[in-house]
């Protein structure tokens, strides 16, 4: 009754192809915009700012870059950890090589690096299919941790190997790096920064290039036959995708951790964004963000979920029993609904349209 | 009745068929030879196909039918032989010249893109011909390239941001999608994901995909296969109304015989790899070799 | 595999070897950091290979389900590490190691029908990367439940195998012969049995023909009345037992330790090199990565700053890939439209 369609005709194609062409999502997700922007940072407990949302952000940043690769193009990647830490350690050396140096600019120029090493890393896909172009995405992996780890120069020869993040500023004395820097203002920046290249993705998604990766990841080779060139859409697939798995890695070391190590970017990581993704929804913009959320808030749920419940249990049963949990909560995901979150989402809004009526 | 002055023919017969008139040579295929490891798929085959004509290709299973679109497709490179198409000579086609070259194709088994929805697999088809940026040709070889490069670069930039002359494209082409919805009868179905299709709308949807890449050349493999009979009046109207409307030269590969006798013009026959028969209908329905071969009992 | 491709296969192994010595001999004249010494080389290639046969008993698990179900199993080093531990823990209740063996092999065979009723079954038509992720999920239940019942420690695995080194070919070529560390040997010949046995179990009994069938195509199988949940259970209860057999192994010369889950990630490369359906190749890709693992870190190794191995197999996979994509053995991938 309440979320009808009812009465919104489009009269024009652009109308009809808008990224929220109902109404009621339109002004909500507005809305849900303005409150996140505007209201949370006012009233959101430190703890929540700090653990919560702004890896939230950052981890949906990384989880739209790997969607993009293997959600619409269909290539399966196992290398995300690897991309962020070039993300990491790009900008790092460029902003101690260039301090005065805009941070939006070092974080975009480590983007582009990124994107380059990901086209490197990608070039075996025009050969490769399936779980072999996830082991070649693997050897990327691990020879990207070791490079970092092995040779100082990234740490700058420091001495413990662990280098922190500097702080920096954007328009004037707003300082969003580094861990001195304000929560809040971490926090609207990356709001502001993740939504416009969220905006961007979905553009693509929506654009010619968009349906290119589709065509191949849906069937590559009738792809071929209408003029796409596999290895265009697949390299700029990996492009893009890298260019923000790249930000994003960028965005854990200076705004969140505070410290650049390889440590942090290993093949855990690159799994926990696919399960992200797979969980929120392949292909789906709306899905990486829900993923990630599942992912961020699952943990801190399972770690206060004994003392809820009032059952005493020592710290190594708890992390023994939440892999346990996690195991078993992806295997029920993917027996239920393996189009994950975001297709719930999309029945939920369906019975939403019949609420309160049964169909 | 012997002998009747030509108008009073004319108004006596009105339904015989109007004259049809064919262009030069379009595809010409020369000597052909395809084979896979120790299997001759194809062996020898040489005919062509005449601008504006609608050519059928039949043949028991297994004849080759299929391998033959697949070489003109650019699929399978041929061990022997040439494709000329549009006067170009050619040892092997490949499947992207294909398409820039004006050959479009379906085929036997519904190759659409299952994920995405009936407008989406349509606008996949006009691909080659959007473009949110030209590059301006100077005809001078390095400029030419690094001006392309910076098209792409720039058009890949106005796709990220949609709103300007990216929305402009799109909507320009959905327009043009939605004639060929128009024409094909497939309105209701524009926005439902391919994969829940029934069989016979998805043949429609692919060669609806074909028609977006407003081709000069059509292939279609077996468009009618797994159709009753209403479905296969309403497809072979619309190949019939593709050919008359919009001029394209139309190879299909058909089972059905009352199809290929009443809406080609001329036919080839396959059998074993091998050309056993080529002319018009009529000359194919009375050749020995092809009866033997397997039109023995009516349909 | 015909005999005919045997043959050039070992051939080409064993002047492969030599070559590679000759190649790395030349690169240490120009190069000082790389020292090059033949017998020195030998025995880093058989420690390679001995370590390479303890990588395919690992990657035989991966194949067996491949093989019968087209789902890789990323829960396989998990089992690996399931099945030493209730070995070990069946031990240290006293029990005598040949036992002990037996009892964990019901265990394996309990896990993999639970395994079948719990996960696969309701996920018969899914696609490759559902099935895919829905075996990293039964390696995270399987690594914590494992380590509630049986803690976290490194267990020592006695099954009675000395450790003393023991010293061969001694000869003009080698005076001081090689060290050869026995439990590799004794896993050498326990994986040239299990390929023998399983290579027997696919080709010439019916369920071996039911397995692949059942692997080709799911609901054809079902239509000639091939009972699927039985025959997966089969499998994995198989698959099971060869990760037992991998378990001792490694837990006899390694300890039973978390990390052996991680071995996983090391028969990827292994399954590349093979191809991911053939029990052959695991076997060759595991000699393979084994030895050119070694190879790499030991000679190669010190240009760069060490620790290649982390990243070696897979570089080399990768670089096959590109050549054969499918593998050594692997069944080759035609595309049809």
């Amino acid at each position: 009754m309440f979320y009808r369609e009812a009465g919104q005709f489009k009269a024009s194609y652009a109308a009809d192809q808008a990224i929220l062409p109902i109404r009621q999502d339109k002004v909500g997700v507005l809305l849900l915009f303005a409150f996140a922007l505007v209201i949370v940072p006012f009233i959101a407990p430190l703890y929540w700012l700090n653990s919560i949302l702004i890896p939230f952000l950052i981890f949906s940043l990384a989880a739209l870059g790997l969607n993009i690769l293997t959600g619409y193009c269909g290539q399966l990647s196992l290398g995300t950890g690897g991309f962020m830490a070039c993300g990491a350690f790009f900008s790092y050396k460029l902003t101690i090589a260039f301090p005065e140096v805009n941070i939006i600019v070092v974080f975009l120029l480590a983007g582009l690096g990124t994107a380059m090493v990901g086209v490197l890393f990608g070039l075996p896909s025009l050969r490769i299919k399936g779980f072999y172009l996830a082991v070649a995405t693997l050897a990327a992996q691990f020879f990207l941790i070791w490079m970092f780890n092995k040779f100082g120069w990234w740490t700058n020869y420091s001495p413990s190997g662990v280098i922190s993040a500097p702080p920096r500023e954007v328009f004037g004395n707003v300082t969003v790096t580094g861990s001195s820097a304000p929560p809040e203002y971490k926090y609207i920046f990356l709001l502001l920064l993740v939504s416009f290249l969220a905006l961007l993705a979905k553009n693509m998604v929506r654009s010619r290039v968009g349906r290119s990766w589709m065509a191949i990841r849906d069937m590559d080779i009738a792809a071929e036959i209408i003029g796409i060139r596999p290895m265009l859409a697949k390299l700029s697939a990996f492009a893009v995708s890298s260019f923000m798995i790249g930000i994003s890695g960028a965005l854990w070391a200076f705004t969140y951790t505070g410290s650049v190590e390889a440590l942090a970017f290993d093949i855990n990581r690159s799994f926990e964004v696919l399960f992200m993704i797979i969980i929120g929804g392949l292909g789906s913009i709306m899905g990486s963000f829900m993923g990630a959320a599942f992912i961020v808030l699952l943990p801190i749920l399972l770690d206060n979920l004994p003392a809820l419940l009032g059952i005493p249990l020592s710290i190594e049963m708890v992390s023994h029993l939440r892999l346990v949990i996690f195991g078993g909560l992806i295997i029920f995901f993917l027996i239920v609904e393996p189009h994950g979150l975001a297709r719930l989402w999309q029945i939920g809004k369906e019975k939403l349209r019949l609420w309160p009526f049964p169909y | 009745m012997n002998q009747t002055a030509p108008s009073e023919m004319a108004e006596k017969d009105p339904k015989a068929p109007p004259e049809r008139s064919f262009g030069e040579p379009m595809l010409t295929v020369d000597n052909i030879s395809l084979s896979f490891g120790g299997v001759k798929a194809l062996t020898n085959i040489s005919f062509n196909i005449l601008e504006h004509e609608i050519r059928a290709i039949i043949g028991p299973n297994g004849a080759g039918k299929t391998s033959m679109l697949n070489v003109i497709n650019g699929f399978y490179h041929p061990q022997e032989g040439t494709i000329t198409y549009k006067g170009n000579v050619r040892r092997a086609m490949r499947p992207h010249m294909a398409a820039a070259q004006g050959i479009a194709r379906t085929f036997q088994n519904v190759a659409l893109f299952k994920g995405m929805s009936t407008l989406d697999n349509i606008m996949t088809g006009r691909l080659l011909k959007m473009h949110n940026v030209r590059a301006p040709e100077t005809g001078v070889w390095g400029l030419d390239h690094v001006l392309s490069f910076g098209a792409g670069a720039l058009d890949f930039v106005t796709q990220c941001l949609y709103w300007g002359p990216n929305e402009k494209e799109e909507i320009r082409q959905r327009t043009y999608c939605e004639e060929i919805i128009d024409f094909l009868e497939i309105q209701d179905i524009r926005k439902t994901p391919v994969g829940r299709l029934p069989y016979g709308l998805q043949k429609r949807v692919e060669l609806a995909r074909a028609l977006a890449m407003e081709p000069e050349l059509l292939l279609l493999d077996e468009p009618m296969a797994g159709m009753n009979v209403e479905e296969k009046e309403d497809m072979s109207r619309f190949v019939l109304d593709v050919n008359d409307e919009f001029g394209m030269t139309i190879a299909l590969i058909e089972h059905d015989m009352g199809v290929v006798m009443d809406i080609s013009d001329r036919v080839v026959v396959l059998d074993y790899g091998r050309k056993l028969a080529d002319g018009t209908p009529d000359e194919v329905r009375s050749d020995q070799g092809v009866i033997d071969a397997y039109l023995g009992v009516a349909h | 595999m015909n005999p005919r491709t045997l043959i050039i296969g070992i051939g080409s192994g064993l002047l492969a070897i030599p070559a590679v010595g000759f190649l790395i001999q030349g690169l240490s004249q120009l190069d000082s950091a790389i020292f090059f010494a033949w017998d020195f080389y030998a025995e880093v290639v058989v420690k390679g290979l001995l370590q390479g046969v303890m990588y395919a008993l690992v990657a035989l698990g991966f194949v067996l389900i491949f093989k019968a179900s087209s789902i890789f199993n990323f829960a396989q080093g998990a089992m690996v590490l399931f099945a030493a531990l209730a070995m070990v823990g069946f031990m240290e209740w006293g029990v005598h190691w040949i036992l002990a063996f037996l009892l964990a092999g019901v265990v394996m065979v309990l896990v993999a029908f639970l395994i079948e009723k719990v996960v696969l079954r309701p996920m018969v038509n899914q696609p490759h990367i559902i099935l895919f992720m829905a075996t990293i999920g039964i390696f995270f239940v399987l690594d914590g439940v494992g380590q509630t019942i049986w803690g976290s420690n490194v267990k020592a695995l006695d099954i009675g195998i000395s450790r003393q080194p023991i010293v061969a070919f001694q000869g003009s070529l080698l005076p001081n012969g090689m060290f050869l560390d026995p439990t590799e040997l004794v896993a050498a010949v326990v994986g040239a049995l299990m390929v023998a046995l399983l290579a027997v179990l696919f080709q010439y009994t019916k369920v071996g023909r039911a397995l692949r069938a059942v692997a080709d195509d799911h609901q054809a199988a079902l239509s000639v009345g091939i009972p699927l949940k039985t025959i997966w259970a089969i499998v994995w209860s198989v698959a099971g037992i060869v990760a037992l057999v991998a378990g001792v192994m490694w837990g006899s010369s390694l300890g039973v330790q978390f990390s052996l889950s991680l071995i996983a990630l090391k028969a990827l490369p292994v399954l590349i090199l093979g191809g991911f359906t053939s029990i052959p190749g695991a076997i060759i890709g595991g000699l393979i990565v084994g030895a050119g693992e070694q190879v790499g870190e030991v000679f190669l190794g010190p240009l760069v700053g060490g620790a290649i191995q982390d990243w070696f197999a897979y570089m080399l996979a990768m670089l096959f890939l590109l050549f054969r994509p499918q593998g050594l053995f692997g069944e080759k991938i035609i595309e049809r439209v």
